[in-house]
């Protein structure tokens, strides 16, 4: 069971290496609920295909979304494979709690290395794998919208990097059925994820599904700031742009500088463990600390990269939802710009405890307070805006309320962990986990759960049902304050993170609240499921085409619901920040315009999914050890990109009648709909028409 | 804005034709960031080395293993080629015949592999030396670095050929103009590489 | 200008930027092989010859000028040192530290 079967293709492939043969011949827990999850992901995996081949949908599914060079498609399948990642990466946090409540002063039913996998890839999918496709989609979805242009800049490198994230996120589900995934957490600290200590495929799965998300982002960071810099509609200057697209321009940046420390950091790991380097071994004059300042020299910015849109999503909500001009426009870009260039000056403190002298720790840990400043300015620049607002608690805003009392706490605990003598203290226990949630969850995954809500109206063209979304936001807040607060208490008492079994009995309370909090989290996923679902059915009811469902400002909301595939039959000449809002005041700005003209928009392509493909081939390849498939992968994405270079057909003409039929249908329904004044606009009245008084 | 105005890095076509001009813009920032983005690579291995420099584990040292020969016509190589490239654009540019840019490209691609073959044999060299990069993490940081900046102009050369074959194909249309003028963003970008591995490298590796 | 007076012009920047980079190539090789300043003073120069040199062939070979580049180019420019001096500096700094405490 444990001898390579045909090493010459199946590399070091053994029978044991399938989660179910292990479980067959030793039924333990442990096993069982491995070989569960491995068979859950193939079942599922046919389902899917069997299903789209009954309903004869591959052709479709192939032209109209996996080939589209499409911005707003793309966006929608990156949060779709966003969604599916949360939910593992949701179940798994889940049995890690348990396993926590269950093993004081027992084992408990997961044992220490499968333990460790959990963590693993529940950190790495959260960061990589949820985190990151979701607002990577988000900001594909709305940033052309919201700037006036028809795409972003390179549409095939645009499809290019969903498919490199996908088969990044595809490595990780591979993970589940096929051997078995990295014990070195999240961050992968060597010497721990080196050959001599760690010689199966685990590190290797890490090290590849990590490098594909991170060159994905670096691409999507230089796609979306050329974008923003160069693809602005006509008087739309940098100061006019609505401020979740600043925030994207930020995150951007930081995406452009900040992941290539990554791609260096796990580069060189791959050097040490296939060609036998020594950039982080313990012999021959290998320095692991430099593994973990290259990782926190990505990581620490990476935090502002999936916090940073959320600010921007913030902004807009409570804004709209205010019906309020944001408080300190300025400032707020300010601060933005403030935090990203603050980001690079502060990784050390994720090392405090690694021995360099008291005088550089205390440089560091100044910096880090420094960068609470503009974070503080945020806070307020949205506690004003509301100030005297006609405030409407709808899900958007509940999410941004929970955010902003939420975070403040954690940026609380992080002053304190950013104090060195306190962080000697605190380092490498639940505190931590604690702190980190408490920013990465309201910072991160509320505002993205926001903005799910807020433009679910303008992307499929009905508004999700409101009474799911509030069960599903409460649960997201209550649980969350029982799941962490009393990692806090556990934390300052001793207990170290990424521990599979407890000694202190003491703890026990604490755990059991905590399992509880992580239960009402799994409920409020599940809220959302039962949200959607609810809200496809009763989608004729809740239809919004017209578009303006909120009375929004930026130019996203100035267009039909969905937008047509060129965005705007016109593009649009603004004058002023928020132009659409005052232009619903005082022009009228669903009027025709005066001609239509074609448009080009390009033809589909296929490149990138081959592209996709192949990277997925040759990097499960290369943790396996079939070096054939891996430079089978390699020849065939050499060949996918020259060939796409000879390609001179790239576009295709949508003639001015078609626009105009579009368009003026759209603009036909607009006269027909009703008004709805803003207290009334979470019921069926709410027709995608603002009533404004001016 | 006249069409003479410096839009992007690199050489702009400006008034000699307009409308490719206008389009590069974009596309030419893009690549500029994206040479940016690889520039923190390369510093960062950089930063490796210097933090790797002691490691020699007993192994050979940087004064050991380095010549200043090779290394000296290896940088007079790539300068050169760097030139040539320049000639290559100019002619492009101007609308020479598709001979000039062509003899102007070939004569480029050939210093890169002359390039690459100097290169080649001082690695062997080294490797009979017993300076491979398993020894230390000195050499270890050596061969990432070096190497990388080898990897790019292997994959400089390629673009080159794939270059070449275009022009024969499309002549110069918009898309040949812009992926040269990109190509040569890529290849100076290449020489500036170089003058920072001889000056923190090699250079003082032979100092005493 | 016309088409022909922008060509020499250009030519000549590129020529320029050779002969300029040829001999600080040179003087740098050769006050390595002959020296004639402590090791530490040469490795000084060599740097600066070094900066000089990547300041030229930006000039004359990427022609970026801080008058006439777009203004993203130079901030671009601008936000890239920043980052890469925060990066080598910080590492070096941090690094070396930790090995001289451990020394
Ligand atoms: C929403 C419910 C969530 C629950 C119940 C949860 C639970 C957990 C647990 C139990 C751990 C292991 C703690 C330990 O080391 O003992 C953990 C680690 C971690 N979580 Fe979460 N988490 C949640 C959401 C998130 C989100 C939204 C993110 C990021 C966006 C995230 C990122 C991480 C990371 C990076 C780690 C560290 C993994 C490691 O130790 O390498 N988690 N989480
Ligand atoms: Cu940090």
């Amino acid at each position: 069971m444990t001898d390579p079967v045909w090493p010459m293709l199946l590399g070091r492939f053994t029978w044991d290496s399938l989660p179910f043969v292990r479980a067959w011949h030793n039924p333990t827990t442990n096993e069982l609920i491995a070989a569960a999850a491995g068979g859950i992901v193939v079942v599922s995996g046919i389902a899917v295909l069997v299903l789209i081949t009954v309903l004869r949908r591959w052709r479709w599914l192939w032209t109209e979304w996996l080939t589209s060079l499409d911005h707003k498609k793309i966006g929608i399948l990156y949060i779709v494979i966003a969604l599916v990642m949360l939910a593992r990466a949701l179940v798994e946090a889940n049995l890690m709690r348990l396993q926590q409540a269950v093993a004081v002063g027992n084992p408990g039913f997961v044992a220490p290395e499968h333990f460790a996998e959990l963590f693993s890839t529940h950190g790495s999918i959260m960061i990589f794998f949820m985190a990151m496709p979701f607002l990577t989609g988000l900001i594909n979805y709305l940033v052309p919208l919201q700037i006036g242009a028809r795409d972003v800049a390179f549409p095939v490198l645009n499809a290019i990097s969903l498919w490199l994230t996908a088969a990044g996120a595809a490595l990780m589900m591979a993970s589940l059925v096929i051997g078995r995934f990295s014990t070195g957490g999240w961050s992968g600290y060597p010497p721990f994820t080196e050959i001599g200590f760690n010689p199966g495929v685990g590190p290797d799965y890490w090290i590849w599904a990590v490098t594909l998300g991170s060159l994905a982002s670096t691409m999507t960071g230089i796609n979306i700031a050329v974008t923003i810099y160069k693809m602005r509609c006509p008087g739309m200057k940098l100061m006019r742009m609505p401020l979740f697209t600043w925030t994207s321009l930020c995150t951007a940046i930081l995406m452009i500088f900040a992941m290539p420390p990554l791609t260096v950091a796990t580069a060189l790991l791959a050097l040490d463990r296939y060609l036998g380097f020594h950039f982080f071994t313990n012999a021959l004059g290998g320095n692991m600390m430099h593994y973990a300042n290259l990782f926190w020299m990505f990581g620490h910015p990476e935090v502002y990269i999936v916090i940073l849109p959320a600010f921007g999503i913030y902004s807009e909500v409570v804004s709209t939802f205010s019906s309020k001009e944001l408080y300190g426009y300025k400032s707020l870009v300010i601060a933005t710009m403030a935090i990203a260039v603050l980001s690079f000056t502060v990784w050390l403190h994720h090392f405090f405890t690694m021995g360099q002298s008291a005088s550089i720790n205390a440089a560091f840990g100044i910096a880090t307070m420094a960068i609470g400043v503009p974070t503080g300015v945020k806070i307020y620049n949205w506690i004003w805006t509301m100030f005297r607002g006609e405030v409407r608690f709808t899900t958007p805003m509940i999410y941004a309320l929970a955010f902003m009392m939420t975070f403040v706490l954690g940026g609380l605990t992080g002053i304190i962990l950013a104090f060195p003598p306190l962080d000697y203290i605190v380092h490498n226990t639940l505190f931590l986990v604690a702190h980190f949630h408490n920013m990465l969850i309201p910072g991160t995954l509320y505002g993205l759960l926001a903005a799910y809500t807020f433009w679910f109206p303008k992307v499929f063209g009905y508004r999700l049902d409101e009474r799911w979304g509030r069960i599903s936001c409460l649960c997201w807040i209550v649980g969350f304050y029982l799941a962490f607060m009393p990692l806090y208490v556990l934390g300052a008492s001793g207990m170290a993170r990424r521990t599979q079994a407890v000694m202190e009995t003491a703890y026990r309370p604490w755990l059991y609240m905590a399992e509880a909090g992580a239960l009402i989290l799994l409920c409020a996923f599940a809220a959302l499921i039962v949200q959607l679902w609810v809200s496809i059915r009763r989608r004729g009811a809740n239809d919004v085409f017209v578009g303006d469902p909120w009375d929004g400002r930026a130019l996203e909301w100035s267009v039909s619901a969905p937008p047509p595939e060129f965005n705007f039959a016109r593009l649009p000449h603004v004058d002023q920040a928020h132009w659409f809002y005052d232009a619903k005041r005082k022009y009228a700005p669903y009027a025709p315009p005066i001609a239509y003209h074609d448009i080009w928009m390009l033809r589909n392509s296929a490149v990138a999914p081959v592209i996709g493909i192949a990277s997925g081939a040759a990097t499960f390849g290369l943790v396996w050890h079939m070096w054939w498939l891996a430079i089978f992968g390699l020849i065939v994405i050499f060949a996918a990109v020259v060939a796409r270079s000879f390609v001179r057909d790239t576009h295709r003409v949508i003639p001015a009648s078609e626009v105009a039929r579009i368009d003026e249908s759209w603009r036909e329904a607009t006269a027909r709909a009703q008004p709805v004044p803003r207290e009334i606009e979470t019921s069926p009245a709410n027709q995608g028409l603002a009533l404004v008084r001016s | 804005m006249s069409a003479s105005e410096t839009k992007h890095a690199g050489l702009n076509l400006g008034g000699t034709d307009a409308k490719t001009h206008a389009e590069a813009e974009h596309a030419i920032f893009g690549f500029w960031i994206f040479l940016m983005s690889d520039a923190v690579i390369f510093a960062l291995l950089f930063a490796t080395y210097g933090v790797m420099l002691p490691a020699t584990a007993g192994g050979p040292t940087p004064t050991s293993v380095f010549k200043i020969g090779p290394t000296f016509a290896e940088t007079l190589l790539l300068l050169t080629s760097s030139l040539t490239y320049g000639m290559a654009s100019v002619a492009m540019k101007h609308g020479s015949p598709l001979g000039g840019i062509h003899r102007w490209l070939a004569v480029t691609l050939l210093l890169g592999l002359i390039f690459l073959a100097f290169e080649w044999h001082d690695f062997s060299d080294m490797f009979a030396q017993g300076a491979y990069p398993t020894r230390s993490g000195f050499l270890s940081a050596f061969f990432g670095l070096v190497p990388l900046h080898g990897l790019h102009v292997i994959a400089g050369i390629v673009w080159i050929l794939v270059m070449m074959v275009q022009l024969r194909v499309f002549g110069l249309d918009a898309r040949v103009k812009i992926n040269l003028l990109r190509l040569g963003l890529f290849w100076h970008f290449l020489d500036i590489v170089w003058i920072a591995i001889f000056s923190t490298v090699y250079l003082p590796g032979l100092l005493p | 200008m016309n088409g022909n007076d922008e060509r020499r012009a250009e030519v000549r920047s590129y020529l320029v930027g050779y002969a300029g980079a040829i001999v600080m190539t040179g003087v740098a090789f050769a006050i390595v092989q002959w020296p004639i300043a402590s090791p530490k003073l040469t490795f000084a120069a060599v740097l600066t010859l070094a900066f000089t040199q990547i300041v030229l062939q930006f000039r004359c070979f990427l022609h970026i000028s801080l008058r006439r580049s777009a203004r993203d180019d130079l901030q671009l420019i601008l936000f890239s040192t920043l980052v890469v001096a925060l990066m080598v500096g910080g590492t070096l700094v941090i690094l070396l530290n930790l090995r001289e405490r451990m020394m």
